[in-house]
């Protein structure tokens, strides 16, 4: 299925440029943003926050997270892992639920 | 948007594309489109193409049904930004405004088809959960959708979670009803590239 994999390829480019490309926040740091796991306070309470309740975050998670030593650049590259990350987690967890049925599933798909 | 950067930090060649854009709209650049504009290399290149490939790549499901899985999606997520964008192009795309809003207000008795509407609750279910089972996926297939069309679904979800995310963390400005309307216009015309 050439265009899935169209779909699959570009996400997987955007994944890996965010994490790999060239960026003023480590490579750790964007892996961790990424994965929402190993940041400390405040950083960690602005990420955890655009990972999973992205409505709550304010100014004075910005705020917090500059005071302790975050640039813009910086908050810029590891607010946008933290979106990317939890969204691959969620696109895994759909193709994941798909690939448990097994093809010819329910349908007599052929997929 | 919470990051000066983000506000003013365009390098001269943007800004006066931002510009000749508000000129010849009459509407400023919305907030999700000076985003991608920000160092393209580090996301907005890259964010524009598997958003592009998701909503308007080839694909059984409608440019209308991806606009409605995106405006829905955001409705789970409750990001006002792209709740009224997306719900403008999927109006617009669709020629019937009654069908995306009964989508909106209740999913279970819009009148929507049952693929359709299967599709749109597992994608929600996926959102609000983060996790589904394969006991939902069978629902989905069973009311005859394929299994390209759930990848393809998923795609959309995928994009839509993540610029969803970004416009509540970084506080994409709400346009005017007139704004969001050009916005959709520009979706229809030109895509996400």
């Amino acid at each position: 299925m050439p265009d899935v994999d169209k779909k699959r390829a570009a996400h997987r480019a955007l994944v890996d440029a965010v994490l790999q490309g060239d960026g003023k926040a480590s490579a750790t740091q964007r892996a961790r943003a990424f994965s929402n796991e190993g940041l400390s306070p405040p950083l960690a309470e602005l990420i955890g926050k655009v990972a999973t309740r992205p409505a709550q975050v304010t100014e004075a998670d910005f705020a917090a997270a500059k005071a302790a030593g975050c640039s813009e650049e910086q908050l810029f590259e590891l607010v946008i892992c933290a979106a990317v990350g939890e969204s691959a987690r969620l696109y895994e967890a759909g193709l994941a639920a798909l690939a448990a049925l097994g093809e010819g599933a329910a349908t007599g798909e052929a997929g | 948007m919470r990051l000066d950067i983000l506000n003013r930090g365009y390098r001269p060649g943007t800004k006066l594309l931002f510009a000749v854009i508000r000129l010849f709209s009459g509407h400023p650049v919305p907030d999700a489109a000076k985003l991608v504009f920000y160092r393209p290399g580090f996301y907005g290149d890259r964010a524009k193409e598997f958003t592009h490939e998701a909503m308007r790549g080839p694909s059984a499901w409608s440019v209308g049904d991806r606009e409605l899985m995106a405006a829905y999606v955001s409705k789970v997520n409750g990001t006002p930004f792209c709740i009224a964008a997306h719900t403008a192009t999927a109006r617009r795309a669709y020629q019937d405004g009654g069908k995306v809003q009964a989508v909106l207000d209740d999913l279970a008795s819009a009148p929507v088809e049952e693929p359709l509407r299967a599709t749109l609750r597992m994608l929600g279910k996926l959102t609000a959960e983060g996790t589904l089972s394969a006991g939902d996926m069978r629902e989905v297939l069973a009311a005859g959708v394929s299994r390209q069309q759930v990848e393809d679904a998923l795609a959309v979800c995928a994009a839509f979670n993540t610029t969803d995310r970004l416009s509540d963390a970084f506080g994409f400005e709400v346009l005017s009803p007139e704004g969001f309307e050009a916005g959709a216009k520009f979706l229809l015309k030109r895509g996400y590239r």
